[in-house]
């Protein structure tokens, strides 16, 4: 099946996310790219890298910071930033964090809008960009297999699923007028083993939270919830038991629940993924609030 | 096998990318369901809620109903049809698949060409009871008009009609009839129960006398390869990486052909020569990039390219034109209007571009080609379209990179329509090979010798005559200018006229240029005519006295733009030749 000029699915799906950036670099006079610190954002960073080589990231990289991160996350996003010599915004709800709004006191729904999507909507406003990259994927989740690539949002962010741009060959509808903005995904067509082999083959570093090792957590709602400051409740933090567990994805530390887990290399992570009987989002708390909820958040402009 | 050999086997596989078409009706969403649920791609989790929700909504009784899964969004759930292009993934052991899942119904013809656009091969679903219906007729014209060259047509619920051989074969034969008026390079036949699992992954017990693959078997090891363009070197450049002044790479994805360092290559539209230096990518150099591939060339000489020019060898030229005729397929609600100047995109180019005339439109159902003046949603037609600049390209069915294109509504940014252009060239522009004139050595001598000849005297005679660039009287009260050139009983030539013409329209466009933040080459032609006469005649100053016209062209209200030059001295002053440019920019 091999021949000369065939190339791995990988090289395929590489090839065209780079063309996808280069591409948004070109016709956009102010681009980001959304940084959320996971595996998939590393993916994304080492693409942007291998597109604009020998040269540096042509745009910067945004981290909303909900400030209710892992702390293992924020640490790793400092060092990753300041050796690879990554322009980054942090940005943040000021409001909300003055106002202390947190998933344990305001509950996750509060929590997400105005922390993440508020905020988020904030920093694109702020710095008043025309496209942001996103790091989803189509498989991730059932709305997302019907997102664009390059995906049209309103002036106020929103997303109509049922006016989107046709999207055909690799020609890429970059028009936007004042005001309105594109979110482009680069692997919308990476499926989570692509890129788990990709980080492998690419030796690409991640937070530590993904590879299992031993860990305080509490159980909550049937979630396993790291310990991970002083901010969870004094009761809640009583029931911490230690185990051997690692994160699916990475998010808010109450809202993201860990799994058991013996697996503490990418090997052994994919091994248990392809015998593993759950899929990968529901992990996140936020799916769960209501039929087609991850639609409901997209429309309104969270990721 | 263990765990890493795995992943170095899941490393070496390629992609196939594939459309279904076909309805619920037909059995499309419990087929890719069990392509899914065979490959082992559902997980727990998602077959709960499946179940959970087949029972609450769904559509067949409590069973379970597949196309829950695949539907994706609130108001297909609530409608119980898939009204958009759906992408899902699954893996086996010997490949990767991208399934594009498309409604089947006539409205949604926008949706299927969409997701035809990028697939290797597509399935076309048929029921065993009904045969070969108006939609399998629409969806094959449209899977030919894509130019996917592997189909598979998928005679579903054969356990409802026994098993029975004949029944198949039948509905083979029509199809057959039908597809040899579309150009359709590789065609294979399958009889399958999607529901039971007859031939999906596993040859069927239930129909020994089909002796073929069965469908995975297919999907597994049709060989797509050889489908890309390996001949025509074509390279649209998407961006220009300068990080420090040492290294000016070209990035952009081989849209077909092959390219090597040391080849020749040919730079379009100013038709500058130059060779490959280096194809660079992060993990080094290459020997030879080929489509797909993202890279970077860098090239031996010092040459200006900017964004969409297009690099390709000179012995192997495109196509170079304003005008061609395309296959156009309707996109937007708003039907088509002539007199709208869209964008067109074009690989990595935009330009203005004009529908002049609908040749005529085809009926997606009987195939028959009627005559129309303009599109509707979902529509699809012959016409020639006129661009603001050149593009560079060739017809769809040899090049699909290069052979397609969209329309952009110019006020909403809709995809208004998409292109594939049709191999029918004028007589005048015949693909041509670079004309090269080889200087001989010897002339090469000569002219060298003559140039040096030239250069002293001309030193010697600007001693003697004096070098003046404004008018002035030489001795003998005669207007003089330049080198002794007398204006009064010799003048200029016509050819010298028409260098200094040349020489004052380069300078009104690096102006304009310049005033319009290098948008300027993006309007539309007329607007650039009519742009440069006003700055020629005005000079700079005067020019940028228009400033309400300036805005309004830079807001692109062309309209609005005619109004303000009629509120001027200079309209009245001008007399016909006002007139005549104020109605060019109104119909722009």
């Amino acid at each position: 099946m091999q021949n000369r000029y065939s190339l791995s699915h990988l090289a395929e799906l590489e090839a065209e996310s780079i063309a996808i950036m280069r591409e948004v670099a070109a016709e956009f006079a102010n681009p980001v790219m959304l940084y959320s610190i996971g595996k998939d954002s590393s993916v994304m960073v080492r693409l942007a890298q291998k597109a604009f080589a020998p040269g540096k990231i042509p745009f910067p990289l945004m981290h909303i910071d909900s400030k209710w991160k892992f702390r293992e996350m924020i640490t790793f996003r400092d060092h990753f930033c300041h050796e690879h010599k990554i322009d980054l915004i942090v940005h943040f709800n000021e409001e909300g964090h003055r106002q202390e709004i947190g998933p344990f006191s305001h509950g996750s729904k509060v929590h997400t809008d105005v922390m993440k999507t508020q905020a988020l909507l904030g920093g694109l406003d702020k710095y008043g960009f025309d496209a942001a990259f996103g790091g989803a994927r189509r498989d991730e989740e059932k709305s997302r297999a019907k997102e664009r690539i390059f995906s049209f949002r309103d002036q106020f962010h929103q997303w109509d699923p049922k006016n989107q741009r046709p999207e055909l060959w690799s020609v890429y509808n970059t028009k936007v007028n004042q005001g309105e903005s594109i979110r482009v995904f680069p692997i919308s067509n990476w499926t989570e083993l692509d890129v788990w082999q990709y980080l492998r083959l690419e030796k690409i570093p991640i937070v530590p939270l993904y590879f299992a090792a031993e860990r305080e957590v509490v159980e909550q709602n049937g979630n396993l919830i790291l310990v991970d400051d002083e901010r969870m409740p004094a009761q809640l933090r009583e029931t911490a038991v230690k185990k051997m567990v690692r994160f699916r994805t990475l998010g808010c530390y109450p809202l993201t629940g860990a799994i058991e887990s013996e697996a503490d290399t990418i090997e052994k992570i994919v091994e248990e993924m392809m015998t593993v009987s759950k899929s990968e989002r529901t992990t996140r708390v936020i799916d769960f609030d209501q039929e087609g909820s991850m639609e409901q958040k997209k429309r309104e402009g969270y990721f | 096998m263990d765990i890493k050999e795995f992943l170095d086997r899941d490393e070496q596989k390629d992609l196939l990318r594939f459309l279904t078409a076909g309805s619920v009706d037909d059995g499309k969403s419990t087929l890719i369901g069990r392509l899914l649920y065979d490959s082992k791609l559902l997980y727990e989790d998602q077959l709960a809620a499946l179940e959970r929700d087949s029972k609450r909504v769904g559509s067949v009784g409590g069973e379970i109903d597949y196309a829950l899964l695949l539907d994706g969004l609130q108001a297909e759930r609530e409608q119980g049809i898939t009204i958009d292009v759906a992408y899902r993934y699954f893996a086996t052991a010997k490949r990767k698949f991208i399934i594009a899942d498309t409604p089947g119904h006539e409205q949604y013809t926008r949706n299927m060409v969409t997701g035809a656009s990028t697939a290797n091969l597509a399935i076309v679903l048929v029921d065993a009871k009904s045969g070969v219906i108006n939609q399998t007729r629409r969806h094959t014209f449209l899977i030919s008009l894509l130019g996917i060259k592997h189909v598979i047509l998928a005679v579903n619920k054969m356990d409802l009609v026994d098993y029975e051989e004949s029944v198949f074969k039948d509905i083979c034969q029509e199809y057959r009839d039908f597809v040899t008026r579309l150009k359709i390079p590789d065609l294979h036949f399958i009889p399958l129960s999607a529901l039971k699992g007859d031939n999906v992954v596993e040859k069927s017990q239930n129909m020994e006398w089909y002796t073929g693959q069965p469908l995975l078997e297919i999907l597994e090891t049709v060989y797509i390869t050889s489908d890309r363009n390996f001949i025509d070197f074509r390279y649209p450049v998407q961006y220009v990486l300068r990080p420090d002044a040492d290294f000016r790479g070209f990035a952009g994805t081989v849209g077909s052909g092959v390219v090597r360092p040391g080849d020749d290559i040919l730079v379009l539209p100013s038709r500058k020569k130059t060779r490959v230096k280096a194809i660079s990518t992060n993990n080094g150099n290459l020997k030879e990039a080929f489509p797909p591939q993202s890279v970077a060339l860098t090239l031996e000489d010092e040459i200006d390219i900017s964004r969409g020019d297009m690099l390709v060898h000179p012995n192997n030229m495109p196509r170079m034109s304003r005008t061609f005729e395309a296959m156009l397929v309707w996109m937007d609600e708003k039907p088509m209007d002539k007199n709208t100047a869209f964008f067109l995109k074009h690989t990595t180019r935009i330009t203005r571009a004009t529908i002049d005339r609908i040749r005529y439109r085809t009926d997606v159902n009987t195939l028959r080609k009627n005559e129309a003046a303009s599109l509707a949603l979902n529509e699809i037609g012959r016409a020639t379209i006129t661009t603001g600049q050149q593009l560079f390209f060739d017809p769809y069915m040899k090049n699909h990179t290069t052979g397609s294109f969209i329309l952009i509504d110019p006020v909403t940014n809709f995809t208004a329509a998409v292109g594939m252009i049709i191999d029918r060239p004028a007589a005048d522009d015949e693909p041509k090979k670079e004309a090269r004139i080889e200087e001989t050595k010897s002339e090469r001598e000569d002219s060298n010798k003559e140039t040096a000849f030239r250069r002293i005297v001309a030193e010697q005679l600007i001693e003697h005559e004096g070098l003046k660039l404004k008018p002035y009287r030489c001795p003998a009260g005669k207007l003089t200018i330049g080198v002794g050139r007398n204006l009064e009983e010799r003048g200029i030539s016509e050819d010298e006229a028409l260098f200094l013409l040349n020489s004052d329209i380069s300078e009104c466009l690096e102006d304009l240029q310049k005033l319009f933040s290098n948008k300027f080459a993006s309007l539309p032609e007329s607007v650039q005519r009519v742009l440069v006469d006003m700055r020629f005649n005005l000079g700079a100053t005067g020019f940028r006295g228009f400033k309400k016209m300036i805005k309004a062209v830079k807001e692109e209200d062309f309209a609005q733009a005619a109004l303000e030059m009629q509120d001027s001295r200079w309209f009245q002053q001008v007399g016909n030749r006002g007139m005549k440019l104020v109605k060019m920019m109104a119909a722009s």
